[in-house]
């Protein structure tokens, strides 16, 4: 673009270590386009070290061999850090990040068509000392629009390169490198920082500075975007918004559970292949136990989520890309509030239906501490695939398969009933939570919409990617060890010989199940429910294989442990099961990760204990009322 | 005039923020949201209307500010005051 780059010597760049990039931005700015664009596949997601806040990292490699290592920092408005996100950004720019090498030069990330407020930040990022470069990205958008933007003004006003990029079609990233590194080459070493956080005053004035050099500088559009408020006054429409909205959760969940049956079939039978193949090489023993049924069993019944994980994440990313995420908090925060919600809960609310982990990470997007709190708290009761198994199974073998009303089918209703009551129950937690312990205090919603884009697919398939290879380390590490630890209950100590039933009845496990079956009895839990319930502590849907284990069914088929669970529950029983399960705090490690986000014990304990307490009032209500009308 | 208090389709012009209503249930102090609302435009001169508004009273509402769009409840927008009509 036009912009004067000073000329490099390239022979001198060799020695020079790798120069550091960090990328920051407002929200919605395409900064993680950009991101992908200038480092491809070359990328590392981990996080801050003592903090929960992702740090995605990147490198790449000029023509001329000069090492670059990119940043991507959360996006934000300001300096003025509000949220953990937002304090990562502030301290990473201004170097004081702990174990963080501060960065060479900072990229301001601009959405072209949208600049007021991110002038404000560049301002703002030059008070730091540190290099800056303007990008204007997706400034083909404002070129389509015929948005008039004089660049060269622009960087002598703000006393920086300023030059356009297309990160999704990699325009102007390599020009954007060279300008980096020239303005690194040229800067003043040891500038002086001179960034404070800004008053209300501070404020105003650097706004209006920035609304005066957008005055000079950026013509308006001559063909301004009218998509954005044609779709708006349907999308956000008080009644025919809610419905599409609706409609768009219903058409996502149908996604989620009916296509990815074929890829979860899949890899069940690959997992039970790998074990079947394992157990024939192995003696048997208790490695064998170890190896087949602890961690090929184990990790299998994880991974067989994957597909799930990877349609939800699918469309959450391409709703947020599109710029429907911020839509549909808005839709649903009036909702949501009355419960003590913010609007933004509602993104990780949805991802819970998948998974509680991706959840209770996601609310990193919240502000607020008690927003984030009171969110991170409701999560668990959200319906996540994990529970899928266990209804589909008690559902399928106690409720009859027959249609309601001629078309609703009497298994679905009931699936619906137990998705409603982990939402209702949720934002009933939430409104008691507020009034509990923050006595009804709630924080400002405010959210700029984004104008509607096409969403890129291949940062789209790049998030998604990110998505699934997270939730697999996880299954690698956390969730491996957990099931081995699980396993281990459930196998040692062995039966003694000639021992009749299942071995499981001999194990830590069986005893604990025989020790709580007492209390659980009021629940109509019979010992071998109890027992199924601590290895069902790793992971909610193995308490469907620690049921087959304890009715020592044989075979794979769900159907055939179905019929045995209908041989030996009562009606009264299963529904009572089904209840424990809406809230039981049935998956360690949730609470391993509620300990890491809150950094605290405090909040896993009580989480671990509310949830107990509702899963067994619930379960009481559900069997003796069950039992009362007979079907015990 | 307030801008919470305008219904839909209302188009003016911020004029002031006002945090004189010391009731705002303790979420964040007058300060902090002064400094919130600034940060996302609401300057003395910007231009504001109401686009949208919520199915459950009329609330949040989605409001026109300057050349972007702005999701708030009409409780912080009680804070944002306004003068009707085209600004200069």
């Amino acid at each position: 673009m036009n912009i004067a780059v000073a000329p490099i010597d390239h022979a001198s760049v060799a020695a020079i270590p790798a120069l550091r990039m960090a990328l920051v931005g407002n929200p919605n700015s395409g900064k993680t386009a950009l991101f992908n664009a200038l480092t491809g596949a070359r990328q590392k997601v981990a996080n801050y070290a003592g903090v929960t806040v992702e740090r995605k990292e990147g490198r790449l490699v000029t023509a001329d061999g000069q090492a670059v290592v990119v940043v991507d920092l959360p996006g934000t408005y300001s300096l003025r850090a509000r949220s953990p996100d937002e304090v990562v950004t502030r301290d990473a720019v201004l170097g004081r990040l702990a174990g963080e090498t501060p960065p060479d030069v900072v990229i301001c990330v601009a959405d072209a068509t949208n600049l007021r407020l991110v002038l404000r930040l560049a301002l703002e990022l030059r008070s730091v000392g540190r290099p800056v470069v303007l990008a204007l990205n997706m400034i083909d958008i404002a070129e389509r629009q015929g948005l008039a933007i004089d660049m060269e003004g622009l960087s002598r006003v703000l006393g920086m390169p300023v030059l356009g990029t297309v990160a999704t079609r990699k325009r102007g990233v390599e020009a954007l490198v060279e300008a980096a590194r020239a303005a690194f080459a040229s800067s003043v070493r040891g500038a002086s920082d001179v960034w404070r956080e800004p008053s209300a005053a501070d404020l105003r004035a650097l706004h209006h500075q920035a609304e005066q050099i957008l005055k000079a500088t950026v013509k308006p559009p001559k063909r301004p975007d009218t998509w954005t408020g044609r779709l708006d006054d349907v999308l956000l429409h008080p009644v025919a918004g809610l419905a599409i909205l609706l409609v768009l959760l219903f058409v996502m969940f149908q996604a989620v559970f009916i296509g990815a049956t074929p890829i979860m079939d899949l890899i069940s039978s690959g997992f039970s292949a790998l074990g079947a193949g394992v157990a024939q090489v192995l003696p048997p023993g208790l490695l064998k136990s170890l190896i087949c049924d602890g961690v090929i069993a184990g990790v299998g019944s994880v991974v067989v989520f994957l597909p799930q994980i990877a349609i939800l994440f699918l469309f959450i990313i391409l709703l947020e890309d599109v710029g429907y995420m911020a839509r549909a908090a808005f839709l649903m925060d009036r909702l949501m509030g009355s419960a003590g919600l913010h609007g933004r809960a509602f993104i990780p609310l949805l991802s819970s239906f998948a998974c509680a982990i991706p959840g209770i990470m996601a609310t990193r997007v919240i502000d607020q501490k008690r927003d984030r709190l009171t969110t991170i708290m409701v999560a668990p009761l959200m319906t996540c695939s994990a529970r899928i198994p266990v209804y589909t199974l008690i559902i399928s073998a106690f409720i009859p398969g027959r249609t309601v009303f001629g078309f609703i089918s009497l298994q679905g209703l009931v699936f619906f009933g137990l998705y409603a009551a982990g939402i209702v129950s949720a934002l009933l937690v939430a409104a008691v939570m507020r009034k509990l312990f923050w006595r009804g205090a709630s924080e400002p919603f405010l959210m700029e919409l984004p104008a509607y884009k096409v969403p890129d697919a291949l940062n789209v398939a790049r998030g998604v990617y990110q998505r699934a290879e997270i939730f697999l380390k996880r299954a690698g590490t956390i969730i491996l060890s957990m099931m081995i630890l699980v396993w281990f209950l459930a196998s040692v100590p062995g039966p003694p010989a000639g021992a009749v039933g299942a071995a499981i009845n001999y194990s830590f496990a069986g005893l604990i199940g025989h020790f709580i079956q007492p209390v659980m009895a009021p629940l109509g839990f019979s010992w071998q429910m109890a027992v199924a319930l601590i290895p069902g502590m790793a992971a909610r849907e193995v308490a469907v294989g620690a049921l087959a284990t304890v009715y020592a069914v044989s075979g794979e088929g769900t159907s055939t442990l179905g019929a045995s669970l209908a041989h030996h529950w009562s009606l009264a029983s299963a529904l009572a099961f089904l209840a424990w399960y809406v809230f039981a705090p049935q998956c360690a490690s949730t609470l391993a990760v509620v300990k890491r986000e809150t950094n605290s014990w405090r909040w896993p304990i009580i989480m671990f204990s509310y949830m107990t307490a509702l899963a067994y009032i619930a379960a009481f209500i559900v069997y003796q009322s069950a039992v009362a009308l007979g079907a015990g | 005039m307030a801008l919470g208090d305008q219904r839909r389709g209302f188009s003016g012009m911020v004029v002031g923020l006002r945090f004189d209503a010391p009731a705002l249930s303790g979420g964040v102090s007058n300060q902090e949201l002064e400094r919130r609302l600034l940060e996302m435009g609401f300057v003395e001169g910007a231009r504001v209307e109401i686009v949208h508004e919520g199915l459950i009273g009329r609330d949040p509402i989605a409001v026109r500010l300057d050349d972007m769009r702005v999701a708030m409840r009409r409780r912080e927008a009680r804070c944002v005051l306004t003068r009707p009509g085209q600004a200069e």
